[in-house]
């Protein structure tokens, strides 16, 4: 006779230890080292890290490698252990402008002070397989030159002196945390650039886009980007004054976006503004377009498009939500489909009933 | 387990959610915002439903976990497993001897009592949310029981198939004041939620929602005077236990339509057929 099907603690236990093989591979190959991940998958270490919300090379490296370099998983490992870290304190504002800057351009200036920095970029690289990748081969050494002590003022700040670019927005007190107050709205500026910074790469990227094809587009130009180590700072009540508790590599970027002005308040350029943790330039240059577009109300522009709605921006720019609820569709569902399925057979017969009374009538 | 707190969330995590709580009880069907942590389990897993339990949990309680009615689903067992590792509570299978009942999509056939919890988890809080998306919107609505967009939809179903075509997360009004989602659970169960004797908690974790059904409420069923709020279910008994008054899974055993009709509610079928009763599947199966 039939067996009910057993989910089980067996068949579980079973499927795990599966998992723990096939993340493994072939034992005959040499097992990733976690400084192998953080070194030579950086890019990957810091999209979890990212969309994570979580600065630690080493443990994203480990969510990586434990995810079998699946990233919203590494995400999803690194966003479970960050909920259960006690809050002993909460950094001051790092400072951009101090950057020791391994990377900065800027799209509006040709040149400008502290000048254009190519630094380790994609950008002109032409795509074709490396083979000798394949084969252990060993890179060229970098040329290398002396830090100076140039002073890289961020693109606003230069701007702004002659007043062509809104100011950053004013000190409104203590920023917000989604992560530990649920979203309300009108979300805050705050807020909302939270959720941008811990969103899904793809998702943001896409809705970017969609600004550049006419969906709320707002005329963006990349007043500049820059990456490199900020540090962080904390400052202690019982101390009084700040102390350095380490170096972040950030990547920053400042959109320029189209002006606003009327015949009594002087034009002026408006800003969307992308800061994302490690190196990842998609991602700051799509939060900083989304960012811009969800500010559509307050600048009193129409809400038409889906990246300047702030509700449908905010509500599912996160993937660890998004792929929980969609991949949630395989869990078990057959009680609410076998009410379905009644529903279904009993409007069928109900049809019929009455195609028979039609014949009988006939 | 080690490094961890009781119940795994830490005190005044907990002490937020039972707030939340407080407040749900206190607006019986109220969705009431809370800082939903992200749990170890993928949303829409349960994430809601855990920490609910986790603030309600304490070390006499018995747990019991249920899953589409049955205790032995994967997703229950893995959830009864993460109290048991975090918490080291007593689980059950038995609905009776459970004082907390974690489901998902089911309300057990056995009367709850007086001194149990049962906490449901909620994929989608929001009853309105396939009638109005942004949830400023629909949280306006609430304030105002402004619910005539649901029953337009009722009376559309109506019009166009001749009865209401909802058959399950069939939504409720709640103390008669708040339109409330019972959980993707069939309408089937909406009855046994009316003054139920226990208390009823409902977590929605990645919606960040609350909401509550203190004991002995009144929960109506949306419906009109002409066309009043009915249950359904398969019309067969249970092939196991012959239970002809529970709800049933439909179990494909061949593939030329043979079906099985057997309870969905595992420990109230175990039950019944301790007790001697047997089905036609049963019967068959020992003469054979």
């Amino acid at each position: 006779m039939y067996v009910t099907v057993k989910g089980g603690e067996q068949a579980i236990d079973a499927a795990h230890t599966w998992l723990a093989e096939a993340r493994r591979g072939d034992p005959a190959v040499p097992e990733l080292s976690l400084a192998q991940v953080e070194q030579q998958l950086g890019r990957a270490v810091d999209r979890a890290m990212g969309e994570g919300s979580l600065y630690d090379r080493e443990l994203a490296a480990l969510a990586v490698k434990q995810a079998q370099g699946d990233l919203i998983e590494a995400a999803f490992l690194l966003r479970a252990y960050r909920t259960t870290l006690p809050r002993f304190a909460y950094s001051l504002p790092v400072d951009t402008a101090a950057m020791l800057a391994r990377r900065r351009i800027s799209a509006v200036f040709k040149d400008l002070p502290g000048g254009q920095l190519l630094g380790p970029t994609y950008d002109y690289t032409h795509r074709l397989l490396d083979f000798t990748l394949a084969a252990d081969g060993a890179p060229r050494p970098a040329p290398r030159a002396e830090p100076d002590d140039v002073v890289m003022p961020r693109v606003p700040d230069i701007l702004g002196h002659e007043g062509l670019l809104e100011k950053d927005g004013g000190d409104e007190g203590e920023p917000g945390d989604l992560t530990r107050e649920p979203l309300r709205f009108p979300a805050p500026r705050d807020v909302r650039l939270q959720a941008l910074a811990r969103g899904d790469e793809g998702f943001l990227l896409a809705l970017g886009y969609s600004t550049q094809r006419g969906y709320g587009g707002s005329h963006p130009f990349a007043g500049e980007i820059r990456m490199g180590e900020v540090s962080v700072e904390i400052e202690p009540p019982e101390l009084g004054f700040a102390i350095d508790i380490g170096d972040i590599v950030l990547t920053e970027c400042q959109m320029v976006n189209q002006f606003k002005g009327s015949k009594k308040t002087p034009a002026q350029f408006t800003r969307g503004y992308g800061l994302v943790f490690g190196h990842s330039e998609r991602k700051a240059m799509a939060m900083a377009l989304v960012d811009r577009s969800m500010r559509a109300e307050e600048l009193g522009e129409d809400v038409t498009a889906p990246a300047q709605n702030v509700e449908f921006v905010v509500y599912h720019s996160d993937n660890i939500e998004a792929t929980g609820f969609v991949e949630h569709l395989k869990l078990p569902h057959y009680v609410d489909f076998q009410s379905e399925l009644e529903n279904v057979r009993r409007m069928r017969r109900e049809v019929a009933r009455q195609a028979e009374h039609a014949e009988a009538a006939e | 387990m080690n490094g961890y707190n009781f119940a795994y969330l830490d005190e005044q995590t907990k002490r937020m959610i039972r707030r939340a709580l407080l407040k749900a009880v206190a607006i019986p069907g109220h969705q009431v915002p809370f800082g939903s942590r992200e749990m170890p389990l993928p949303y829409g897993w349960g994430t809601g439903g855990i920490q609910v339990t986790a603030s309600v949990l304490g070390q006499d309680d018995v747990l019991k976990v249920i899953d589409q009615g049955a205790d032995d689903t994967t997703n229950a067992v893995s959830i009864r497993r993460f109290f048991a590792r975090t918490a080291g509570v007593r689980t059950t299978t038995h609905t009776s001897e459970a004082t907390v009942i974690q489901t998902r999509h089911r309300i057990p056939e056995a009367k709850l009592r007086e001194d149990q919890i049962i906490v449901y988890q909620v994929p989608q809080p929001e009853p309105l949310y396939r009638l109005e998306s942004s949830r400023a919107e629909t949280r306006r609505m609430h304030g105002l029981a402004d619910y005539g967009l649901m029953h337009v939809k009722l009376y559309e179903d109506i019009a166009r198939y001749g009865q209401i075509s909802i058959s399950y997360d069939y939504p409720v009004m709640v103390n008669q004041r708040y339109l409330m989602s019972p959980s993707p659970i069939p309408a089937f169960d909406n009855p046994k939620m009316h003054m139920m004797p226990a208390l009823q908690l409902f977590g929605a974790g990645r919606e960040k929602r609350i909401y509550a059904i203190p004991p002995y409420t009144g929960v109506r069923s949306l419906d009109f005077d002409d066309h009043p709020f009915r249950t359904l279910r398969a019309p067969h008994a249970c092939g196991l236990c012959g239970a002809d008054d529970v709800y049933l899974d439909e179990v494909v055993t061949d593939d030329r339509g043979g079906r099985l009709y057997v309870c969905s509610d595992t420990d109230h079928c175990a039950e019944r057929r301790d007790a001697g009763h047997a089905g036609t599947a049963a019967m068959q199966d020992t003469a054979e």
